[in-house]
């Protein structure tokens, strides 16, 4: 069934074609193309899996051979491993939950045909991101991703915000785009090919696993991957290129869940995990990686416990938890890594989507408005409960797999950056823990702190519509902790893990260790609350929560190093086009008139001024003839 | 350097004086009468080159009709009568240059062309009514109904032009 | 008599009529100067048939019709001068200056 692999971008674009130009005119409304092309291509990404898992290593190429321009000739077709088989129906579910839960939240919004279109052709290219075979394929994808972002983002484009931010987060992923393209394009001269099986087959790659090479290939894989992490640091929003990732909290809701939690992001990490060998290779590229991780999973979660937005709380929790993965794969913990992927995309889309159906009632992000919401919003409470346990590593959830598997990774693999990423991953589980639990106290518990009389919404629990994904999602977040108990082995081979590295281990000890601090922590938070229900548990941070809730000034920083001198450069070039350019062109124009203007004082009116003209040329005309005769 | 030539040359000056005073002159009216001196010495330099009829008609038609006319036009359009500052235009530099370079040029053509060339009066026909009036009429009667048409398209323009509206 | 003496008087008072033309402002000062230019074509006429002993007087003949053409010529002008009188309060052809080419006039209501 792996031939059907092409279905997968194919039917959610179509969809979006057709939403784009007939949504409003369908019987139902634009949401009826979007949700058949994703739910269509969710059947076909069960059917991939199901041939592909249990086959170890086997791929499946159905190849077409296209040649754009003289030359090379592209071969287009999909790789089918179970990898992406399993990545393929995570895509698919989170796109088919998100946009079902779109149906109602943007229920009203005079753009929502736009809006349908554009999430499936985010899920078409995402999916081509995952099933390409060749890098230019996964190029395609990744940059189409990319501008859905913009466009998503930007789909408030009549607020300020939600413009500032679109372009933001286009700009700064595009700094890790450029090194990206130029990675892709060494691997593939090198390799002579941009086919990810001669890539990866590719002499720089597999010196590893061969015999002496000559030298001059040893910095090619070195080079290539640092390249590919300067793509992945950007669309995976790690430091430096955080920045955007918070800020795109202005799109709607259910974006924040597709793309930013669950989708585009972890995008990012599937590419390491995809080219995996060509970092094998270049063992100083995982040291990066693993340093920038742990930079990114600590300072992320510090500055999720500071904020009081409730989204802009999640959005660096994701930013944390990529860094997490991230720091699987660098440790070799390929597996833990990517179930760790698996298991973020359906915890964090749960609790985006349960924050999308609060602020939908409540009607404002802050979280110092809310709180009490559990006698109103009883599901949304226990799903995000659920969701907010599997985010801090509480067993038996999902999440306690993934993150301790992680842990116990760095802990086998030793060694400088091993120790590093332990150290750093326990302190980010107790202050994930932390912000975890003053997130859900905040919100849920305690008393109503918003708009009173009047002014108060009306709390209601969202319809059913909106709370059926929770629910299902809530369910997958315990499902997938399954195989703490017996299964876990089952996961590597799934996922046909490359050679050389670690299994999804979990040790008791490991388990008890991390349990014992998330329970620490959250105790901490709970009874910092007790003392005052109303009052913010972070307060206790005291003078640091400016830094932490600005983000180190990290945005300031680069606005003042990188933005501010852009637009100055921008403003200069604009000026020279308009006092340069411009005026030459208007200034021909003036001079034209200019000198019609002079030659127009000619014709004055005075007869006189005629005739004398006409006298004194006829003069000279007889007399210039008459000397020229007479030579 | 025969008598002709003396009084010819002497009229001729007269002429000339008279036509420089016309143009110069910041009077209107003198300027009118100067032009009566000029026409008058033409005359006279007509009757030496033993033109007769023209040298009459001149005067008739010339200083008895059109000077006159030119004297009505000058009250008509309230000449001043006294002295005017600015008679001459702004283009008098100008207008200097382009009669010296006419004059010049003219001048100099003739002069290089007909240098030695002599009117003998003493043996041409002289040119009184009855040979012109022969000539006129028998070779001449076409242009002289044009010419009279063409008065007649004058008149009746000239009134065209001044009729008031009534 | 010396021909060339005629035709130099007549190349004189021709360039004095040319710059009367020029330089006066007044419009009858101004035909006055045509008057000057014609009569040096005359006097060329005479000259000429003089010189030429014509008997057919063709010179003199024409002399005459110059004349005439000069008389008709200077009542149309006169009459003209007087119409431009009517309406513009003067005969001084440098204000008379409808010819010249100026931009056309800003209309109100754009």
């Amino acid at each position: 069934m792996t031939h059907l692999a092409w279905l997968l971008p194919a039917l959610p674009a179509f969809a979006a074609v057709v939403g784009l130009f007939l949504g409003t005119r369908t019987a139902g409304g634009p949401a009826v193309p979007a949700i058949a092309g994703t739910a269509g291509a969710f059947v076909v990404s069960l059917l991939v899996l199901a041939s592909a898992e249990g086959s170890p290593a086997t791929l499946h190429e159905s190849v077409v051979t296209w040649t754009p321009i003289g030359g090379r000739t592209l071969n287009v077709g999909t790789r089918v491993d179970g990898l992406v088989a399993v990545v393929a129906v995570m895509v698919c579910v989170v796109a088919l939950l998100v946009q079902v839960y779109s149906t109602a939240y943007m229920a009203g919004d005079p753009r929502y045909s736009t809006y349908a279109a554009e999430v499936s052709l985010f899920t078409a290219a995402m999916l081509l991101v995952v099933v390409a075979s060749n890098l230019f394929e996964l190029l395609i994808g990744w940059e189409l991703m990319g501008l859905c972002s913009y466009l998503l983002i930007g789909h408030y484009w009549q607020t300020e915000g939600a413009r500032a931010a679109a372009v933001k987060a286009f700009v700064t992923t595009r700094f890790g785009d450029a090194a990206f393209v130029i990675g892709i394009i060494v691997l593939g001269v090198h390799a002579g090919s941009f086919d990810l099986d001669r890539v990866l087959a590719a002499p720089a790659i597999t010196r590893r696993y061969a015999d002496y090479l000559p030298p001059v290939h040893d910095h090619v894989a070195l080079i290539a991957a640092l390249l590919l992490l300067g793509g992945v640091v950007g669309k995976s929003a790690q430091f430096p290129l955080h920045v955007w990732l918070p800020d795109a909290m202005a799109g709607p809701t259910p974006i924040s869940a597709l793309i930013h939690a669950a989708t585009m992001v972890a995008a990012g990490i599937f590419v390491v995990a995809r080219l995996y060998p060509v970092f094998v290779a270049a063992p100083a590229s995982l040291t990066v990686l693993g340093i920038i991780a742990c930079i990114t999973m600590l300072g992320a979660a510090l500055f999720a416990l500071a904020e009081d937005d409730l989204k802009r709380v999640l959005a660096w929790s994701t930013v944390s938890q990529l860094a997490y993965m991230a720091a699987g794969l660098a440790v070799r913990g390929w597996t833990a890594g990517v179930y760790h992927l698996l298991t973020h995309a359906a915890f964090k889309a749960l609790l985006f989507l349960a924050a999308g159906s609060v602020l939908r009632t409540v009607g404002t992000n802050l979280m110092s408005q809310m709180g009490g919401l559990r006698r109103a919003m009883p599901v949304t409470t226990v799903t995000a409960i659920v969701g907010a346990a599997t985010l801090a590593g509480l067993p038996p959830f999902a999440g306690a797999v993934s993150k301790d598997g992680i842990l116990d990774a760095a802990h086998e693999r030793g060694g400088g950056l091993g120790t590093t990423v332990y150290v750093a991953g326990l302190i980010t589980v107790a202050v994930t823990s932390a912000y975890v639990t003053r997130f859900v106290l905040r919100t849920f518990f305690g008393e109503y702190r918003g708009a009173s009389g009047e002014a108060r919404p009306r709390l209601h629990e969202s319809p059913l519509v909106m709370t059926m994904p929770l629910v299902l999602l809530a369910a997958a977040s315990v499902v997938l902790g399954e195989p703490l108990v017996a299964h876990n082995w089952h996961i590597a081979r799934w996922l046909n893990a490359p050679i050389g590295t670690a299994a999804l281990h979990v040790g008791a000890g490991g388990v008890a260790l991390s349990t014992a601090i998330v329970v620490l922590a959250a105790g901490t938070v709970y009874a910092l609350w007790r003392r005052d229900p109303a009052a913010d548990p972070a307060a206790v941070l005291g003078r640091a929560r400016g830094p932490l809730a600005a983000g180190f000034g990290i945005d300031a920083l680069y606005d003042r190093i990188l933005v501010r001198p852009l637009q100055g450069l921008a403003d200069a070039v604009l000026r020279v086009d308009d006092s340069g350019l411009d005026a030459a062109a208007e200034g021909s124009g003036a001079t034209a008139s200019g000198l019609g203007g002079a030659l127009r004082r000619l014709q004055n009116g005075n007869i006189q001024a005629y005739a004398s003209g006409l006298v004194i040329a006829v003069i000279a005309l007889v007399v210039g003839v008459s000397l020229a005769v007479a030579r | 350097m025969t008598l002709a030539d003396v009084v010819f040359g002497l009229l001729g000056v007269v002429c000339l004086a008279a036509a420089i005073l016309v143009v110069t002159s910041r009077h209107v009216i003198h300027a009118a009468l100067w032009l009566v001196v000029c026409f008058g010495a033409l005359a006279g330099c007509y009757l030496v080159l033993t033109a007769e009829l023209v040298a009459w008609v001149q005067v008739l038609i010339y200083i008895g009709a059109v000077v006159v006319l030119m004297l009505f036009g000058a009250m008509l359009t309230r000449a001043p009568v006294g002295a005017v500052q600015q008679l001459d235009s702004g283009n008098r530099p100008v207008a200097a240059v382009a009669g010296l370079a006419t004059a010049g040029v003219l001048g100099t053509l003739v002069v290089a062309a007909f240098r030695g060339a002599y009117v003998d009066i003493h043996h041409t026909a002289i040119g009184d009514g009855k040979v012109i009036g022969t000539s006129l009429f028998r070779f001449f009667v076409l242009p002289f109904e044009v010419a009279s048409v063409l008065l007649l398209a004058a008149l009746v323009g000239a009134i065209v032009l001044t009729k008031r509206e009534a | 008599m010396h021909l060339s003496m005629a035709l130099l008087l007549s190349a004189l008072l021709f360039g004095v009529g040319v710059y009367g033309v020029l330089a006066r402002r007044n419009a009858i000062a101004l035909l006055m100067a045509v008057e000057l230019m014609l009569n040096a074509a005359n006097l060329d006429l005479v000259a000429f048939d003089a010189w030429f002993k014509d008997t057919m007087h063709a010179g003199q003949v024409f002399a005459l019709f110059v004349v005439v053409v000069a008389a008709a010529e200077v009542g149309v002008g006169l009459a003209i001068v007087l119409a431009v009188f009517r309406l513009r309060e003067t005969v001084a052809v440098d204000e008379l200056r409808q010819l010249a080419d100026v931009d056309p006039p800003v209309r109100a209501d754009t």
